[in-house]
């Protein structure tokens, strides 16, 4: 899959692919080719990552939330980890505030997408407040996976357009779904969230130590808060965890 | 403050930074140390859901063997490089399976 490869993809070990602009200028049948892959890239992790929307629709419709606010959490947050960490804090009755506030933060490193992608798309204007909606994991993935920038743009676009209508399909279908299950933990739905994370998590986990001190430190932390604070509050607490990588100097990752 | 409020906030704080990043001078990306942490921040509070989902029922910690059991299976489908779904799919079987055994 894609959402967890996307990560990594996406990460800082990938070369920049802002090509010089006279590299686009030669449509030969190279960079038709190079097109065509990236819609195909698109197309497949846009449906493979698409259709677990129908996990995080069971998801939220177990925590609490109605059909109709799972659904326009996904067309407008349309960023997995925070809308299961929504849905996650409305499960466990936990702090709205906190809750809200933790899971736009956990979309914090969709900003830095947008830092890495924002040369190779070159939108303004409009374009721009439109694009900057589908800027994720997987449609990073995509882009930065490409050679040169029309293939790029290809990727990311197709990527965008595909995760964009199956993602909300499946939140829908999967929200209507769960509403129709008996006892929801009966069949291990209480299980998604975490493991949904776990997924996404992994490429991090199993390639910089770095990474898993942070892991360990961050979930010591919210462990031991959870007793003492509200619901919500130990994971927004947990990212001091990465502080020591400002303060620090410029050690290897 | 209602779930509708936090749903509607929590899409357009995601959409702030979306745009917020596609926005930002390149040159802030330069300082090594502002990409280390902004990059490790996400790992920390996955790690923390993940985590408080995994251990505790609101406040409460609690161990649910069949929970923990789907997530050690997840670790395992991620060893043997399975598909996203795939994992989403041995988690929860796992930890319903183990249910039904009376768990």
């Amino acid at each position: 899959m894609s959402a967890a490869g996307s990560a990594r993809a996406a990460g800082e070990d990938v070369p920049d692919e802002e090509a010089p602009d006279g590299i686009a200028r030669q449509e030969s049948a190279e960079d038709e080719a190079a097109r065509a892959a990236a819609v195909r890239d698109g197309l497949g992790v846009g449906v493979a990552v698409g259709v677990s929307g129908l996990a995080f629709g069971a998801a939220a419709v177990t925590a609490g939330l109605t059909v109709a606010q799972a659904c326009a959490l996904s067309l407008l947050a349309f960023t997995g980890a925070s809308q299961f960490a929504l849905a996650g804090v409305v499960g466990g009755g936990g702090g709205l505030v906190a809750g809200t506030l933790g899971a736009v933060l956990l979309g914090g490193r969709n900003a830095l997408y947008g830092m890495r992608l924002a040369a190779t798309l070159g939108v303004r204007g409009r374009r721009r407040l439109a694009t900057a909606h589908v800027v994720i994991d997987e449609t990073a993935a995509v882009a930065t996976a490409q050679r040169g920038r029309a293939a790029a743009r290809a990727g990311f676009y197709t990527t965008a357009i595909t995760l964009y209508l199956a993602w909300n399909l499946t939140t829908l279908l999967g929200a209507v779904g769960a509403a129709r299950l008996g006892d929801p933990d009966a069949v291990g739905l209480d299980v998604l969230g975490p493991a949904a994370f776990l997924a996404l998590l992994w490429p991090r986990l199993t390639s910089g130590r770095t990474a898993v001190r942070v892991a360990v430190a961050a979930a010591v932390i919210a462990v031991a808060a959870t007793p003492v604070l509200p619901p919500g509050v130990p994971v927004m607490l947990a990212a001091v965890a990465a502080l020591p990588a400002l303060l620090g100097r410029r050690a290897a990752p | 403050m209602s779930v509708w409020i936090a749903v509607i906030a929590t899409g357009l704080g995601c959409y702030a930074l979306k745009l917020g990043g596609l926005v930002t001078p390149r040159r802030m990306l330069d300082d090594p140390r502002v990409r280390r942490f902004t990059d490790l921040v996400p790992v920390a509070l996955l790690t923390a859901l993940i985590a408080v989902q995994a251990l505790s029922d609101g406040r409460t910690l609690e161990f649910d063997a069949a929970r923990l059991s789907g997530l050690g299976a997840a670790v395992a489908a991620l060893l043997l490089r399975a598909p996203f779904l795939v994992v989403l799919v041995v988690a929860a079987g796992v930890a319903a399976g183990l249910r039904l055994l009376g768990l």
